[in-house]
């Protein structure tokens, strides 16, 4: 009895849900897509909502990536030294089959710095570089060279110029002692070039490199192709000038440079220059008894340079091709070195061609040509070392160097040297290492 | 006397042209960051491009005349450029662009600086005591840098600071849009382990909460050398590394190499603009390396 009470109950509780269920079934339908369009709604706009906290959120994060005061100012990094102090060290090790004391191109007494480094183990120049502007307008640089010259440590003012940085126009000037802007490697500091020594025509002509106390002006012309103009004075002290001819004023020179990019992997530069020196008592060849030299010397130099990198990625790979041509004309007289006063009237030609390749990180190797000629000065000049050479000097060098960083390289070379009174090969070891500051390279 | 007219309009022709603000950019992405902001009115130019390393650049005569013409000259800084922009500065001849002047900005020094050392003991290698130069990889730091670059166009140029300003605004609410997408984009990353070749990334890796294992290069700025990557293989020989990341100017054969030995995958990420051939704006710098990331890491 109980049990068919529950039956019909339930049976009927079922079947009035079931009736209510089915009956509302349409109603509930609605009921249900409005309350999901409510939803979607409220869902774009807490999206919404959800977009403008982050976003501000990520402002207020944002802040903490601006830095707060201006700490380190906007001056190039080097200036962060003040000055700027770098030192550089370099030596060798070289050895020739020949007496290098006794070394002498014909027809080109050497004057100045230039001839053979020195034989065996020897300390190189020293240099120790200091830079830093001045102030707003000007700039300023020093070198100065500890060298070992007879056992004895010397210093030597190599360099010592001010720049004015804010002149107009495109202009730039310099004044104070300094290396002449003439030719490609005239400028180039010794712990830059890709051999140990300089080239036959910078030896024989610019005494290695030309510097004197003067004056430049350059300009750059507003085009989009490189183009630069100078122009310098200078006192006339040093080789190819001397004795400070005309007051004081006793060189002049002038230079035109222009170059671009080929493609994205290869860039060039070209240049003439033209010096103009006077030379009063000149000292040249023999150190304790010199030819002397009293005229005009003026030279003409030629530069092309040609540099490569595939994408211009110079760090993994690179290759230069760079050579000059030098051509000296002469107009004075010599004595000296038991010439009597003699009239000298020659013109002469030098130029070198060399080639180096990075084929990978650290690594370079080169090759090198360089070379002389002379007209003959006259019958006069027989059997000195002013008369013109039987055959063309000249030179064969190969090298191969490894640089652990940019601040440290080992150098190899060899050279096949027909340029001397006898034919000689020489080879040696070089290290160029600098710490602090490091002033960046010229193209 | 009407072709003489004529003849001098021709010649200042060119100086009309030039009259838009011409910006020499160290890198890629200030160039473009420049172009969003400036849009027509600026004439702006990269000195170098993605597959170059930017420490080791030749001051080239074509970028001397670049930067005697230029009204702007903007780099990363923090020494990033030390072995050629002091060069090319000093042979251009332009006040205007002299460090100290308003033509002249380094964008590093805008954002907070991670790992500034202080100390400048090269035995440590190529480091950057005033902190680490490539601040591009972390969006936020390109927001700070837009600011800055925006509001120094607009004094170099007050004729058209407006223009300067809602280009700043335009960019910077896109930039802001796209940098919550990434970030949403790449959350999966964090905590992710890489091994990069060189501190190049440690932006990105501060923004994307990535954690550096190492590096290729023992030393920074050196070449990776093979005692190094013998002993990383060993180190991460069972993993330990989710992925390897160089730049596209960087020399493949060492991350491959360590990805062959240890089957950590190698990738390369796009330093800047033009780095990979999607990257081709600011956008899709970072389009393409979050993309990357997350496809090396599947």
């Amino acid at each position: 009895m109980r049990i068919n009470l529950l039956q019909s109950v339930s049976v009927a509780l079922l079947f009035t849900l079931s009736s209510d269920v089915f009956g509302q079934d349409s109603e509930i339908q609605v009921l249900k897509s409005e309350l999901s369009a409510l939803r979607s709604e409220y869902d774009a706009r807490i999206a919404a909502l959800e977009t403008r906290l982050a976003l501000a959120e990520q402002n207020a994060s944002a802040a903490s990536y601006v830095a707060e005061q201006q700490s380190v100012s906007d001056a190039s990094g080097a200036a962060a030294f003040n000055p700027a102090i770098g030192v550089i060290f370099s030596g060798s090790a070289w050895n020739y089959s020949r007496d290098p004391d006794a070394y002498a191109v014909q027809g080109f007494p050497y004057g100045g710095e230039a001839g053979p480094i020195a034989e065996g183990l020897a300390l190189g120049e020293t240099e120790i570089i200091m830079n830093a502007s001045v102030d707003d307008k000007f700039s300023a640089w020093l070198t100065a060279a500890l060298a070992i010259e007879d056992g004895e440590a010397v210093v030597e003012l190599e360099e010592a110029w001010v720049e004015a940085t804010a002149l107009p126009g495109g202009l730039g000037a310099r004044f104070g002692r300094f290396y002449s802007g003439i030719g490609y490697l005239n400028s180039k500091h010794a712990h830059s070039w890709d051999f140990a020594d300089q080239p036959l025509p910078y030896q024989a002509f610019l005494a290695g490199q030309m510097k004197d106390d003067g004056l430049q002006v350059r300009w750059l012309a507003p085009t989009d192709l490189y183009l630069e103009l100078g122009a310098e004075a200078f006192r006339g002290g040093s080789y190819p000038a001397s004795g400070a001819a005309d007051s004081g004023y006793g060189s002049y020179s002038l230079f035109a440079k222009t170059g671009g990019d080929v493609g994205a992997n290869s860039s060039w530069l070209a240049g003439v220059s033209w010096l103009d020196a006077t030379a009063i008592e000149r000292p040249s060849g023999d150190e304790d008894d010199p030819y002397l030299f009293s005229g005009d010397s003026n030279l003409l130099v030629a530069e092309f340079v040609w540099k490569w990198a595939p994408n211009g990625n110079w760090r993994e790979r690179n290759f230069v091709f760079q050579a000059e041509y030098l051509a000296r004309s002469e107009d004075g007289q010599y004595e000296g070195a038991g010439l009597g006063l003699t009239p000298y009237v020659n013109d002469q030609r030098g130029w070198y061609a060399q080639a180096v390749y990075q084929p990978r990180p650290r690594w370079r190797i080169g090759g090198r040509i360089d070379a002389l000629s002379s007209d003959n000065p006259g019958l006069a000049y027989d059997g000195t070392q002013l008369a013109a050479p039987g055959s063309d000097p000249r030179r064969f060098s190969l090298m191969a160097d490894w640089a652990n960083s940019e601040f440290s390289r080992f150098r190899l070379q060899m050279t096949r040297d027909e340029a001397g009174l006898m034919d000689d090969n020489q080879w040696g070891l070089q290290y160029i290492h600098s710490i602090g500051a490091h002033g960046a390279h010229s193209f | 006397m009407n072709k003489i007219v004529f003849g001098m309009l021709l010649l200042f022709a060119p100086l009309a042209a030039s009259a838009r603000l011409s910006v020499f950019s160290c890198e890629p992405e200030w160039a473009a960051l420049t172009d969003e902001i400036g849009g027509e009115l600026v004439d702006s130019s990269s000195a170098t491009t993605a597959l170059q390393d930017p420490h080791y650049i030749q001051a080239r005569p074509s970028l001397i005349a670049r930067v005697r013409n230029a009204d702007l000259v903007i780099c990363s800084g923090a020494q990033l450029e030390i072995g050629w922009l002091p060069a090319l500065l000093q042979k251009a001849n332009n006040r205007n662009v002299r460090p100290g002047s308003r033509g002249y900005m380094e964008a590093s020094s805008f954002v907070v600086r991670l790992d500034a050392t202080g100390s400048a003991d090269r035995s440590q290698g190529d480091i950057h005591p005033l902190g680490n130069p490539h601040v591009q990889t972390n969006p936020h730091n390109i927001s700070a840098i837009a600011k800055a670059v925006a509001s120094r166009m607009a004094e170099l140029d007050p004729e058209n600071s407006e223009a300067y300003s809602s280009g700043y605004e335009n960019f910077i609410s896109r930039w802001s849009a796209a940098t919550l997408i990434w970030e949403q984009k790449a959350a999966p990353l964090a905590g992710k382990r890489i091994i990069t070749h060189h501190k190049s990334w440690v932006y990105l890796e501060d923004w994307l909460q990535l954690v550096e294992m190492d590096n290729l290069e023992a030393i920074a700025g050196l070449p990776p050398t093979a005692t190094h990557l013998s002993k990383l293989t060993t180190e991460f020989a069972d993993g330990g590394a989710d992925v390897i990341i160089r730049s596209p100017y960087q020399d493949a054969k060492p991350s491959k190499w360590l990805s062959e030995r240890t089957g950590i995958p190698a990738i390369v990420l796009p330093l800047t603009i033009g780095g990979v051939e999607e990257a081709t704006d600011l956008f899709a710098l970072f389009d393409s390396i979050v993309e990357r990331l997350l496809g090396a890491i599947e």
